[in-house]
């Protein structure tokens, strides 16, 4: 097994999550994108430790940490997309242009 | 390394059976017109992510993809879209499709930049000790040893979420519903 094959496929999640991002209209899913491309970063991580092989497992500890980060954000997103859609019943990013200059 | 030879070792016919599944389900959660359908297409991709891990050696961290995304996230985002009552069936307005050329071409770009500085810098580095697992003692004692200060800042952006999540989400009361309410 080459390291290349992880990284190129990771390098698609990511390139397939900034599709996502550019061309979804719906909040949710474009958090579903982010979600692409965090896993690619993921990937990255956990391949390059495979060929490190560090005492302590750095790569799958930043992983990790990337995971718990993943989480949260998601929590924190879905919960003001939550609160947009109470306040003008759309979760649609073109719709929220009150804050753009 | 000929394809020949790469395509001779059975472990990179496990790979390519997984990464193809993983890049179709991944095509999938960003073109499908359903809201539903995404998020359980992004199951595939995470869960073909895990076995991919699995075949790097990382045990602990696909079992954790596994246990959080799987199992916490998606349901989150099953529940964000029921509540935002995004339509259960096809929606044509779930994209933009003027931004669809532009989109298609940034993301060629990005995936060629990516793909050709990895292709280049790594030429044909071999996996080491492939099917040799990584001790989860020293996943464990790193995160609580040189890594214990990110450690904790991470649980506290997970308890800061969680309060703020909360806080955001949860219903105002104008001041006479408290009063009516008692303290709340």
């Amino acid at each position: 097994m080459m390291v290349n094959q992880f990284l190129v496929v990771a390098a698609a999640l990511f390139a397939l999550g900034v599709y996502g991002l550019i061309v979804r209209r719906n909040a949710v899913m474009v958090l579903l994108a982010v979600e692409l491309m965090l896993t690619a970063v993921n990937i990255n991580l956990v391949a390059f430790e495979a060929v490190i092989r560090s005492s302590q497992a750095v790569g799958q500890v930043f992983a990790i940490f990337v995971i718990t980060v993943a989480a949260a954000e998601v929590g924190i997103g879905l919960a003001i997309i939550l609160m947009i859609f109470r306040n003008r019943q759309s979760a649609n990013v073109d719709d929220f242009s009150l804050m753009k200059f | 390394m000929s394809f020949q030879a790469w395509i001779s070792e059975p472990v990179n016919w496990v790979y390519l059976a997984i990464g193809s599944a993983v890049l179709v389900s991944g095509v999938k959660v960003v073109t499908t017109q359903n809201v539903v359908r995404a998020a359980l297409f992004l199951v595939a991709t995470l869960g073909g992510t895990a076995g991919l891990f699995l075949m790097l050696s990382a045990e602990f961290v696909a079992w954790t993809l596994v246990l959080v995304y799987i199992g916490a996230v998606i349901v989150l985002f099953l529940f964000g879209t029921m509540i935002t009552r995004a339509p259960m069936v096809r929606d044509t307005g779930l994209d933009n499709p003027k931004a669809r050329p532009v989109a298609a071409v940034l993301s060629l770009l990005v995936f060629l930049t990516l793909s050709y500085t990895t292709l280049t810098a790594f030429g044909s580095t071999e996996i080491a000790q492939v099917g040799v697992p990584t001790d989860t003692r020293v996943l464990g004692e790193a995160l609580l040893g040189r890594f214990v200060l990110p450690f904790e800042i991470v649980g506290f952006i997970l308890l800061a979420a969680l309060v703020g999540g909360i806080t955001i989400a949860r219903r105002d009361l104008n001041p006479k519903e408290e009063e009516e309410r008692g303290s709340v």
